[in-house]
């Protein structure tokens, strides 16, 4: 709607082909990721390509499908809404508390959507379907967005607004015309991951008894136990996913910013809110106390009543453990799986490019128990020694996870300018140098807040953790899962505290990175 | 206080030190303790689809008292019955203790399971082992209308599940057409009553407007609350719920219809030996204590369940299962959830 002042050239990345030495890893990446979908098509097709057709033929697919859609796109426009409301109130104006609020703005991803949507289901309000589900998808899911903004804006050269101030704009117009385009692809890519995340959501929707595309497939594995219509609706969730990623790139390139100078250690301006302050604060206090305080509330609520009924201390400090390295592990494999793929999506141009990209988000929508049995499949017959051991469970939530890896790798390399490097490059710098030296380093807090991402998503983690974690192991999760699986909701509800304070530490210092930045 | 500070903190450094010797092989009470591969020797390995809560002590018992090593990986029962199809041969596990004979069943279909040796399959109540001998119940479980004396005492008295299609519980009726336990009770009604009996109560009942919950628990708080009036429930999640708020503090009372009548189904759980499985003989003495006056009393007192076996002291409030005129329905018979399912969505109950 502003001018198109171009803060950089247009043209940012090479149609050349990619270096070998982020190509072959990324082909690896790719390879990790396709692996649910190759097993989706040997299932899908073994009863014959009669069977496919009438599986998604049928009335009722069609409406689910439509349904998952429209669940998705509200979910996701909310939670942009909102994800680009708290960082901008964070980062950029003078809101009162605005740092503590940044904090606790990110940790509503700490609560697993199936405890969200329990609190609302165990309380007195009526909540239920669309309504219910949109709301709590979208209270669990728009840090996806808050936190990779946040990331950028504070990545953002504060040059480029004070130009635009030098112009004659206000504040205002300063940051809507520079700032708000630099955060675009940050957004994007963290939008993506809320529909992703939406589309899979199997534990809320099916609590709030709003009946999407997942379900079916579940229903399909546990009542019928036919894996066949399960695998071909998989298929079609994969179409749909591709389908929606595409979309997402096509904005994206429409859309690419960067910053021309280095890394400029400075805080950009403060915008004064003024006589918004008083619709903004109530506003964040009324969203909080949605999205965080109500779970956390209930949370607790029913910890008290379950007290009585006495804590395992013991295991609960084990699964505690146990869940923090899984996650450590597993963020690790994600990144550095992750780290090839998005560079040469901010870098490059190419075929094989666009192919890898995708590839790593095909599978993303995928619910998790489709994913573990893929991993299941392939585990046992070709990684026996590591099957059902720690390496194949971190190799899963790789799988699971990657994407959210990808976007932040890919929005916060894209944030700054090739020129950098190649500047670097003429003055006899080799390429790999040019990776740890100048391109990782820039993109660090971007990583860093795609890390924490992966780290809280992986924390939460169910499906694939009870299919393929080593004998005998127990995470937060699987605990909260044992304890509810015996309707005591009370004696689950200290694990789902748990989980929600060891999420809080790397949110912190996630915060705190940032913030000193 | 201190107390449990200090008790915190020497549970923290074992656990991580448990995490740093054993990388994530922090094997707990039930296992033997060794790292599986090394120790493959005799562990059986169990994949339960009961929950850890109602069977790890009893499992850890039967460790003790059969002298067997076991290890236990926990799961949904359907989900480890397709991680079962899909491990195939290949599958570690040796034994398969399932919520319901629906997952044994499937395995059983596919050929991956082994015939049990007859002491075992004969040692159960006529009708409760696997015709051809491939799985044995090990407890069984009755499908029940939880209700409020308050609102709807006249319940007590029902032999029908017809009964509650009664206009008078319009908006009154409490049910989970998602959970597992409601679909096997409607594949009892097609097999009983045929797919048009079935379709013609099932209509009925989405005419009398009944509320959807998740799962029985929330049922039964419904009803204890006033919420509704009936629901259709389990036997055990009544009993679950006086354990846990005091006999007297809960409200709903429970009546099973005793008649030969669909919603008077008695399902089980049970276990199965994997084909192929090398520990074949440890698995079986599994299975052996699990029906033995031990066990069934395990089921009966902790997870109120009924004894498959003749001659156990029931828990208080149970009858004992041969006494119960239940649904005439053979439960291999309830292997077609598929057409239970497309029913349900004919009807619109989803």
């Amino acid at each position: 709607m502003h001018d198109r002042s171009a803060v950089a050239p247009r043209r940012l990345r090479r149609s050349g082909r990619p270096p070998g030495f982020l190509a072959i890893p990324g082909l690896v990446a790719a390879a990790v990721a396709l692996l649910p979908i190759a097993y989706l098509a040997v299932r899908a097709f073994e009863s014959g390509p009669g069977r496919v057709v009438e599986v998604i033929v049928r009335e009722r697919t069609a409406l689910l499908v439509g349904r998952s859609l429209a669940l998705t796109f509200a979910v996701t426009a909310a939670s942009i809404l909102l994800g680009l409301l708290f960082a901008f109130l964070v980062v950029r104006s003078d809101l009162p508390g605005r740092t503590v609020i940044g904090v606790l703005a990110a940790l509503p991803l700490a609560i697993p959507s199936y405890i969200a949507a329990f609190a609302w289901v165990s309380s007195p309000v009526d909540v239920s379907g669309f309504v219910g589900a949109f709301l709590v998808l979208t209270a669990s899911c728009y840090p996806y967005v808050y936190l990779p903004v946040v990331a950028a804006m504070r990545g953002i050269d504060p040059a480029t607004e004070e130009v635009a101030r030098g112009l004659g704009r206000t504040p205002w117009q300063a940051f809507w015309s520079v700032t708000a385009r630099q955060v675009r692809p940050a957004a994007a890519g963290g939008a993506l991951l809320v529909a992703l995340y939406t589309l899979s959501d199997f534990g809320a929707v099916s609590l709030l008894r709003y009946d999407v595309f997942t379900r079916v497939i579940h229903t399909s594995y546990r009542s019928s136990f036919d894996r066949t219509p399960a695998a071909i609706l998989g298929l079609l969730l994969v179409l749909l996913t591709v389908t929606i990623t595409v979309t997402e790139s096509r904005m994206r390139a429409s859309s690419e910013q960067v910053r021309v100078g280095g890394g400029v250690a400075r805080r950009p301006s403060t915008i004064r809110l003024g006589r918004w302050a008083w619709l903004a604060g109530p506003l964040t206090t009324v969203i909080l106390a949605v999205a965080l305080v109500f779970p956390i509330t209930s949370l607790l609520y029913w910890s008290a009543t379950g007290l009585s009924s006495g804590v395992d201390v013991g295991r609960l400090v084990e699964s505690a453990v146990t869940t923090a390295w899984f996650a450590v592990l597993g963020t690790l494999a994600c990144v550095a799986l992750a780290i090839p793929v998005g560079i040469l999506a901010a870098r490059y141009r190419s075929g094989l490019v666009r192919f890898l990209e995708h590839a790593t988000f095909a599978g993303h929508a995928l619910p998790g128990i489709v994913v573990a049995l893929a991993l299941v499949f392939f585990g046992i017959r070709f990684a026996t020694p590591i099957y059902q051991e720690t390496p194949l469970l971190v190799l899963a939530y790789a799988v699971l996870f990657l994407p959210a890896a990808v976007a932040a790798v890919r929005s916060s390399v894209a944030m700054s300018s090739p020129r950098v490097e190649e500047v670097a490059r003429s003055l006899g710098k080799t390429r790999g140098q040019v990776l740890r030296q100048v391109t990782l380093p820039l993109a660090a807090p971007g990583i860093a807040a795609g890390a924490a991402l992966v780290l809280l998503t992986v924390m939460k983690e169910l499906p694939a953790t009870l299919l393929l974690q080593p004998t005998g192991s127990t995470t937060l999760a699987t605990s909260l899962w044992t304890e509810t699986g015996v309707a005591a909701y009370a004696a689950a509800a200290p694990y789902g505290l748990a989980l929600v304070v060891l999420a809080v530490v790397p949110t912190l210092i996630l915060m705190r990175v940032q913030a000193t930045r | 206080m201190t107390l449990r500070a200090r008790s915190l903190a020497i549970a923290a450094v074992a656990a991580l030190t448990l995490t740093a010797c054993g990388g994530s092989d922090s094997t707990d009470g039930s296992a033997d303790g060794g790292d599986g591969s090394a120790a493959d020797g005799d562990v059986v390995t169990i994949y339960s689809g009961r929950n850890e809560n109602l069977v790890g002590p009893l499992l850890e018992q039967l460790e003790e008292a059969t002298g067997t090593p076991v290890e236990v990986r926990y799961g949904d029962s359907a989900e480890l019955a397709a991680q079962l199809l899909e491990e195939g041969e290949r599958t570690e596990a040796d034994l398969f203790f399932s919520q319901d004979a629906g997952a044994l069943g499937a395995l059983a279909n596919e050929g991956r399971l082994a015939t049990l040796d007859e002491s075992l399959t004969g040692a159960v109540i006529d009708g409760y082992a696997d015709e051809e001998g491939h799985w044995v119940a090990t407890s069984a479980r009755a499908r029940v209308i939880a209700y409020n004396p308050d609102l709807a005492p006249e319940v007590a008295e029902m032999t029908s599940i017809d009964e509650i299609l009664d206009p008078q519980y319009r908006g009154q009726i409490g049910i989970a057409p998602t959970n597992a336990s409601f679909q096997s009770f409607v594949t009892a009604l097609r097999v009983d009553r045929g797919e048009d009996g079935a379709r013609d109560w099932l209509t009925r009942l989405q005419e009398n407007e009944p509320r959807i919950y998740e799962r029985n628990g929330l049922i039964l708080d419904a009803v204890d609350n006033g919420e509704v009036a009936l629901g259709l429930i389990n036997h055990y999640y009544w009993f679950e719920k006086a354990d846990e708020v005091g006999l007297d503090s809960i409200t709903a009372q429970i009546h099973f219809l005793n008649s030969d009548d669909p919603g008077a189904l008695i399902n089980v759980a049970g276990a199965g030996i994997l084909e192929g499985s090398e520990q074949s003989e440890g698995a079986a003495s599994i299975i052996e204590y699990m029906l033995s006056e031990e066990g069934q009393q395990y089921f009966t007192d902790e997870t109120s369940e009924y004894p498959v076996v003749d001659g156990i002291e029931l828990k208080e409030g149970l009858t004992p299962l041969a006494e119960l005129q239940g649904s005439s329905v053979d439960l291999n018979q309830l292997d077609s959830l598929a057409e239970t399912l497309a029913l349900l969505e004919e009807v619109g109950l989803t």
